[in-house]
């Protein structure tokens, strides 16, 4: 099932023309470099812009006009739960009242089972009690989390919720947005430009610029293209989607099904056949001509070449390999690959040295 | 230098009559300025910078200046004058409410600055953040904004009412020196040093000195106090 969202909105400097299918339900991630309009996009979605401020707008959630020509849903009234990326506590009330604030003002408020469960899910029962500024930053933006989700929202928004937070906070709030994914029943759009969250987090990807979607779809296959893969990060990587096989070997090794191969790693902690992600950097990619004897390398691929780039300033070229259906990509010296004289078509051996578990 | 009992008696009614005019101005100030305080701090329309500047002329004005054109205004012949005429009211010039009204204006930026800085300061995030929380721009405003900027809105009542206290040039203007009505304590100063009574006149003074000091001091260690505390929003 799916929603649309259609946004049409002029402002002074720039415009916003967005037209959204989204999942009903998983996390969809708005990517793009800053000043493309991600955060613009959000406040708009939630009403948050001044009316001066755009020329005309037209905003459709499902069958609910939020913003046409002659209507303007404001704010409070939209169903939504909105996160924001700085503290959003109000400090003149304590983790309770804030938590009650928006619950006071809905009309079927949760139940006191429903609202526990939130609780209990970002863990915050023991902060009900103090005032924001006793809070960590990590706490800070849990709290508000749960304060959006109990308001029974219909969408979810977070504009950059981790942005402010040092990476210890940040692998914090991650794993609790990993567990809230799994019960979110509504649509979350999350602000980002960080790549390690959104590969890890989303269902769905939007990639924004200048206020223009370039592409949309789920991240399976908007990551299979390596030209955009590659435009959000400075390391060329992959983005492989696996299934656990098994989750310890006799060797201690962990096996991860990628479909068209099975692919093995140093023991992980995870369950079996539990669905996980794995960031295969081109770095740790070499390749040779002939199937590899008596090498300590766990991971050799038969791969056929797709596309050699012209090489870097720096001698490096990145070679686009497929094995199967599965596009990876290795870097490797300019050197090697006028001495191996590798072409498009070569069926090469791919050496995978590392990979790492996102999810 | 010594005073009598019955120059208590004398100083009670202005005492008294002083009190009441400075606290229904500071109340009248605190509803009226709150919009103006609100609007100013909000808007980005281009008649902030004039509508800015008529609040803040009471601090640049010659008392007597502002007296004058509201002793006209209010006269028979003047725009408020007709109106109070019609309505059967006579006309405000040497009453008490005219008195309320001239101070309105007079103490008006010093109740109007101090919020419109304290609400500037907070910023748009908290109403945004309440209406994301379902909450209407009224119910925002009472429940976000006014106890965030509350610092502001105690700082302009305590400077409404200690300008208004020391007000001279425009209650001599508007409501004269007419005893239990217009004369309160900074005329009755005046009258006392016309009369050579000084040890009256020094009597007052002090008082006055000693009230300025204690209010000063006040919203001075109340405003130490809250940047120490580190309010959220810089406040």
């Amino acid at each position: 099932m799916a929603f649309n969202l259609r946004l049409d909105i002029s402002y002074p400097e720039f415009t916003l023309d967005v037209d959204l299918v989204l999942p009903a339900h998983g996390i969809t991630a708005i990517f793009g470099p800053s000043g493309s309009g991600k955060t613009s996009l959000l406040r708009a979605i939630a009403g948050l812009h001044k009316k001066t401020l755009y020329k005309k707008g037209q905003i459709q959630f499902h069958d609910q006009i939020w913003q046409s020509d002659t209507t303007f849903l404001p704010t409070y009234k939209r169903p939504i739960g909105y996160v924001f990326q700085d503290s959003s506590l109000f400090a003149h009330l304590t983790i309770q009242q804030n938590l009650d604030y928006g619950q006071k003002r809905i009309d079927n408020p949760l139940t006191p089972h429903e609202r526990d469960h939130i609780i209990d899910l970002l863990d915050i029962a023991h902060l009900l009690a103090r005032y924001p500024d006793k809070l960590s930053g990590g706490e800070r933006q849990r709290v508000a989390i749960a304060r959006a989700l109990l308001l029974r929202p219909q969408l979810l928004l977070m504009d950059e919720p981790m942005a402010s937070l040092d990476f210890a906070r940040k692998s914090e709030i991650l794993r609790f947005l990993e567990r809230l994914k799994s019960t979110l029943k509504i649509p979350l759009l999350y602000v980002s430009h960080n790549v390690e969250e959104v590969t890890r987090l989303a269902d769905h990807l939007i990639i924004l610029d200048q206020g223009k979607v370039q592409q949309q779809g789920p991240i399976q296959e908007v990551m299979a293209n390596h030209k955009i893969l590659n435009s959000m990060s400075d390391e060329p990587f992959t983005l492989l989607f696996g299934t656990v096989m098994t989750a310890r070997t006799e060797h201690n090794l962990t096996e991860v099904d990628l479909g068209d191969a099975l692919i093995r790693m140093p023991h992980h902690e995870v369950k079996k056949h539990a669905e996980i992600r794995l960031h295969l950097y081109a770095r740790d990619v070499s390749i040779t001509l002939s199937r590899p004897k008596k090498t300590s390398v766990l991971n050799i691929f038969e791969c056929q070449i797709e596309t050699i780039e012209t090489p870097t300033e720096n001698g490096q070229c990145l070679i686009h390999l497929r094995l199967k259906d599965t596009r990876i990509q290795a870097r490797v010296s300019a050197y090697s690959c006028a001495e191996l004289t590798l072409q498009p078509g070569t069926k090469v051996y791919a050496q995978i040295k590392a990979v790492s578990i996102v999810q | 230098m010594s005073l009598s009992e019955s120059d208590f008696v004398a100083f009670w009614p202005a005492f008294w009559l002083t009190f009441r005019i400075a606290s229904v101005t500071t109340l009248l100030l605190l509803i009226i300025g709150t919009p103006i305080a609100l609007w100013l701090a909000r808007t980005n329309s281009r008649w902030k910078g004039p509508i800015g500047a008529i609040v803040a002329l009471p601090l640049v004005l010659p008392p007597t200046v502002l007296g004058f054109y509201l002793l006209m205004a209010m006269g028979p012949n003047g725009p408020i004058g007709q109106i109070t005429m019609a309505l059967g009211l006579g006309t405000l010039t040497f009453t008490f409410w005219g008195l309320v009204i001239a101070s309105v204006f007079y103490s008006l930026p010093f109740v109007v600055q101090p919020i419109q800085n304290a609400i500037e300061a907070l910023g748009e995030r908290p109403s945004e953040i309440a209406a994301t929380l379902r909450a209407g721009p009224w119910d925002s405003f009472f429940t976000i904004t006014l106890p965030l900027a509350r610092p502001g809105f105690i700082t302009a009542a305590i400077l409404g009412f200690a300008h208004t206290v020391g007000e001279f040039g425009v209650v001599l203007m508007v409501g004269g020196n007419i005893p239990g009505i217009s004369r309160v304590i900074s005329v009755q100063i005046y009258d006392h040093v016309e009369a050579m009574e000084y040890s009256q006149a020094h009597w007052l003074s002090g008082t006055m000195v000693i009230f300025s000091f204690v209010v000063l001091t006040m919203v001075y260690t109340f405003n130490r106090r809250r940047k120490a505390s580190g309010g959220a929003y810089g406040l």
